[in-house]
């Protein structure tokens, strides 16, 4: 199939960036979306020109790197799938295709479709952890029991990849899906008990911190999510941080 | 605790709760006028229980007015916060992909409930405080709904503005819940459902109060 693609070039965080149109041919609808940038790409450098920069790693929707916003929605029309999961059957011979990064003011552009996301590690540094001994005298995780539903709960929650969707879909730029996961996952287990209130007050409060927007339930990140985390671990989060702000 | 007011979660909770006061308002507003469709006496005698009873007066109407005021400063800030937490606008956004137009639009429907409530207030509440307060007179309120509702203008103003109302508690309705962390498999649902009811069958409610009293008026 043949595309036209118009795509947000931006050379650094300094600059002004804008939206430029280009042309491809001959593209497989077997493709993945990254192949066809791939293509793309391959084509700019032949020209000698500057390829697009874009975030990729794994190419197989765990890594939550691959971040674009493609066609108004974040990692495209599919649900359920990043970027690279994406595939070209999706789209129509002669579509246009806008593609643009995450926009949010805590998620910089640092060139092109890349930005700059070490805001979410930041607010996973400020309690996304539990403190376990490790010298040796490790507890076996098995010796505590959990209730099943509970452990899958936590385990639906711990599957986020921290790609970002749910803010760059959000129309608040909330990172609430992400920080309710991150909380959720610990607040299910025994394990993440002890430090559970300072655990939410300070995740939120550096959220916060990083200028993203408050949530309104509009449920768009739910819908958006590669990974399908559900607006319960956002209610999990209120109710811990009320639990900890009494 | 402090840092709970300033804080996105506890903003958002605080939100909900004001809204839940006002859904709890709205509803007894809504049955007191319903009154008037039926019975003169039994409207004018709930009218001037709400408007003399201290308890109504010096307890619930104070923390009405905090709420309504909470919830609209509060929305409105969020809102400008909210924007600007975008960083730049997107080329294309299929916005309509992933959430309704009522979780998009609240301060819209925010806003033009405010403008109505403004006008609400000239019409009716500030007359009947001037004569209590001031005046030390008795406003028959009946005969006064319906005066007002004689003017079709006014009957449409009515009508558009609830029309507002039920998109905003389309919306407003479960995120409250939500907002107050109650979200579970099992409720939820019911919770969804009993939302949409209200939001329709509150405001429908109203408009046809204002109906029935300009078609009685001809």
């Amino acid at each position: 199939m043949n595309l036209t693609l118009k795509i947000w070039r931006q050379k650094n965080s300094q600059v002004e960036g804008q939206m430029v149109e280009y042309k491809v041919t001959d593209i497989s609808e077997h493709m993945s979306f990254l192949e066809m940038m791939d293509v793309l790409n391959e084509q700019l450098v032949n020209k000698g020109e500057e390829p697009v920069a874009f975030d990729h790693d794994c190419r197989e929707g765990i890594c939550g790197m691959c971040s674009m916003f493609i066609n108004g929605e974040a990692h495209g029309p599919d649900r359920g799938v990043t970027t690279c999961q994406l595939h070209m059957r999706m789209f129509n011979d002669g579509d246009t295709i806008y593609i643009e990064p995450w926009r949010a003011k805590a998620f910089p552009v640092i060139k092109d479709l890349v930005v700059d996301r070490t805001a979410f590690e930041r607010i996973q540094q400020a309690g996304g952890y539990i403190s376990v001994n490790t010298s040796g005298n490790t507890q076996d995780a098995n010796a505590i029991p959990i209730a099943k539903e509970d452990a899958d709960l936590s385990m639906d929650a711990a599957t986020c990849i921290g790609c970002g969707a749910c803010v760059a879909t959000c129309k608040n730029a909330s990172a609430m899906l992400f920080v309710g996961a991150k909380v959720s996952q610990y607040a299910l287990l025994p394990q993440g008990q002890v430090e559970a209130a300072e655990r939410v007050s300070n995740m939120i409060k550096q959220m916060d911190e990083e200028g993203f927007g408050n949530c309104t339930n509009t449920g768009a990140c739910e819908v958006e999510c590669p990974k399908g985390i559900s607006l319960e671990n956002i209610a999990r989060m209120n109710r811990e941080f009320m639990k900890a702000s009494i | 605790m402090s840092r709970f007011y300033s804080s996105s979660v506890g903003r958002k909770v605080l939100m909900a709760l004001s809204g839940f006061f006002l859904l709890f308002f709205l509803l007894q507003h809504f049955l007191i006028n319903f009154l008037s469709v039926f019975n003169k006496e039994a409207f004018n005698g709930a009218s001037d229980f709400m408007g003399t009873n201290p308890f109504v007066q010096y307890a619930l109407q104070p923390v009405l007015f905090f709420g309504i005021i909470y919830h609209l400063i509060m929305g409105m800030y969020l809102d400008a916060k909210n924007k600007g937490a975008r960083g730049g606008k997107y080329a294309k956004n299929n916005a309509a992909a992933n959430a309704s137009w009522m979780s998009r639009n609240m301060i819209i429907t925010g806003v033009m409930i405010l403008l109505f409530i403004c006008l609400h207030m000239v019409d009716f509440f500030f007359p009947t405080i001037k004569a209590h307060y001031i005046d030390h007179t008795h406003l028959d309120a009946y005969e006064m709904v319906v005066a007002k509702f004689a003017n079709p203008v006014f009957v449409l103003i009515y009508v558009v503005a609830f029309a507002f109302l039920a998109l905003h508690l389309l919306h407003g309705f479960q995120s409250a819940f939500q907002s107050v962390g109650f979200n579970n498999r099992k409720y939820t649902p019911a919770i969804k459902k009993l939302g949409t009811i209200y939001a329709i069958a509150v405001p429908v409610g109203y408009m046809f109060i204002a109906v029935f009293h300009y078609i009685n008026s001809l």
